[in-house]
């Protein structure tokens, strides 16, 4: 098990801070949490500490950028996008480039419950039509994707992390590449398509498909907007059936993104696997597993979909 | 420098040119272009420093209206500074147009920040001021010009917590208070008395003025100029459809556009004037 994405996040951006001098950090009293409290540390004239006041902090972090200044604005994922009003007014349709760091993504999080998780993040911010969605898998990718937030400047963009540790697995040489989904294992019978945390566990859950006899090939969906949709199609075409597993509500989520993605490819068959109803206190694990989003849960549903998939309409929203 | 006299003239001629753009356009928002003329005259022509032409000069003041609905008093101004042309004013509200019903910085880079969702300028304006204090390059002021009715909104609110802890000295904000929103006037929706008291207790260098006397406004921009220790903020006082008698001080022009006899009934008056 590796770090927290968010942990790696605060390590890129410390290192940032030495190279990049227009990069500045705001935070609303969560600075430890979300992991900019080493940044500020280093360079406090370039930390805004906005206090519990996040719609505020977009619209400063707004102004900043307007300026010249490249802001990073880091909160808890459901505090910062449930500034929805903010972010679309102020970041979006300026066309600013703000970057919004949303921690404490999912059901993951575990015992604080749902009022500190975020589960319709990704399906707020995707739907501005500007705003770069990206969901590091690991610490590694976390890292490149921190640093080329820090150079682009093509607009808005939000990165959705993780508070709990998660599964390292990109290699030492790993090259991220913007927008370009990654294909972590072939399959031929199925394709999971996952993003973020869920990701290892998709590995996993794929190799317990093998023994069962069945091919499962797992995407990494780092960039959720722009969509890969070259990379969904092919794969599409290849196994027909696609499930894909986020830890978010099933409601405009990367299932959403890719959904939309396939609507014009024929004969394939999406399963939407992700958080139902609101979540609930208990560890990330327990949760993981009530919501079949660990290794089992997720085989299980890719088995239920294949079972079921001659017969259900193309795209359905799982049930387990 | 513009003189007193001309300021008053050019007032005069922000309220025609508004009145015409937003009859041209068959929609928008009479009462609050009026209520801030002389306020949008004195920034435009003796407060602010910018280059027509050169929206992007990272040196130049940045001036941000937040009560975007009232864009049409600004757009005027940009016209008779020579930012955009006379002639652009009719498309107002149109197809294509750069003059969006409510300010699109995209489009028209002249607009500092898209607003007309209220209560969010001033946010981007500390943001604005913060910038400027890490600019080792350049020097400039930033002003926000706040609508009463958004005053109700919290995140100015958090945004003046956020001036005042920064001391950003050289932001202004500036309230046109006109007495008047949507809905009816401010005292019934939702007071904001005693608003003088509420900026001074959030920590800002607190200025009341007659919003229609271009003195009275030239000095208290003077005197906000002066000190740099905290946010000043200019309190305003003006009357919601200043200049034209059917349009004074009632909701009924907030967000309605003149016939023509109408328009001709209030450019005399304001000719007349």
């Amino acid at each position: 098990m590796g770090k927290a994405t968010r942990v790696a996040f605060g390590e890129a951006l410390l290192r940032i801070g030495a190279t990049h001098s227009r990069v500045v950090v705001l935070d609303a009293d969560l600075a430890s949490s979300v992991q900019t409290k080493k940044f500020g540390d280093a360079y406090p004239d370039r930390f805004f500490q906005c206090g519990i006041a996040e719609g505020n902090m977009v619209g400063m972090a707004t102004g900043m950028a307007l300026c010249g200044l490249t802001p990073f604005a880091a909160s808890f994922a459901c505090f910062l996008t449930g500034r929805f009003e903010q972010i679309r007014m102020s970041v979006g349709y300026n066309n600013a480039n703000v970057r919004l760091i949303g921690t404490h993504s999912g059901i993951g999080i575990g015992e604080d419950g749902y009022s500190q998780m975020g589960l319709e993040d990704i399906a707020l911010m995707r739907s501005l039509p500007n705003m770069v969605v990206l969901q590091p898998v690991d610490c590694r990718e976390a890292e490149r994707a921190t640093e080329f937030l820090a150079d682009y400047v093509g607009g808005p963009a939000y990165l959705r992390l993780t508070r709990q540790n998660v599964d390292d697995v990109n290699g030492e040489g790993y090259r991220f590449e913007f927008g370009k989904g990654v294909e972590m294992r072939d399959g031929t019978d199925v394709t999971i398509v996952a993003s973020g945390a869920v990701v290892g566990e998709s590995l996993r859950a794929a190799e317990r498909l093998g023994k069962d006899g069945i091919s499962a090939g797992v995407v990494n969906l780092h960039t959720i907007k722009p969509i890969d949709a070259a990379l969904l199609q092919k794969v599409a075409a290849r196994t027909g059936r696609i499930v894909t597993v986020e830890d978010h509500g099933v409601t405009g989520g990367v299932g959403g993104a890719v959904a939309e993605a396939l609507t014009e490819c024929p004969d394939v068959r999406v399963r939407i696997h992700g958080v139902h109803g609101y979540g609930e206190s208990g560890t990330g694990s327990d949760l993981y597993a009530k919501h079949a989003l660990d290794e089992a849960g997720i085989a299980r549903v890719v088995q239920s979909f294949l079972r079921e998939s001659t017969d259900t309409p193309r795209v359905a929203a799982g049930h387990r | 420098m513009t003189s007193v006299e001309e300021l008053k003239a050019i007032a005069k001629e922000l309220r025609v040119e508004s009145l015409r753009m937003i009859h041209a356009g068959g929609s928008g928002h009479p009462g609050g272009s009026l209520s801030a003329a002389e306020i949008t005259a004195t920034l435009y022509f003796r407060v602010l420093r910018y280059k027509a032409g050169r929206p992007d000069d990272p040196a130049r003041d940045r001036f941000l209206i937040s009560k975007g609905h009232g864009v049409p008093v600004i757009y005027a101004a940009l016209a008779k500074a020579g930012c955009i042309p006379r002639e652009e004013l009719k498309t107002l509200r149109r197809i294509d147009s750069r003059l969006q019903g409510h300010p699109d910085h995209v489009r028209l880079p002249y607009m500092e920040a898209a607003t007309g969702s209220l209560g969010q300028g001033l946010s981007v304006a500390v943001g604005m001021a913060l910038a400027e204090r890490l600019d080792t390059k350049n020097d400039y002021r930033v002003y926000c010009l706040l609508g009463d009715g958004e005053l109700q909104a919290g995140q100015i609110w958090e945004a003046a917590m956020a001036a005042s802890k920064f001391k950003l000295g050289k932001l202004t904000a500036i309230v046109d208070y006109n007495k008047v929103q949507l809905d009816g006037h401010v005292r019934s929706v939702m007071d904001l008395e005693p608003l003088a008291d509420k900026w001074a207790a959030f920590g800002w260098n607190v200025q009341q003025v007659d919003g229609h006397s271009v003195e009275a406004l030239i000095g208290a921009f003077e005197a906000a100029d002066a000190q740099t220790e905290r946010p000043d903020v200019i309190i305003a006082h003006t009357v919601k459809g200043k200049g034209v008698s059917f349009m004074e001080d009632t909701h009924a022009w907030h967000g309605k556009a003149p016939t023509d006899e109408e328009l001709e009934r209030a450019i005399a008056e304001l000719e007349a004037a």
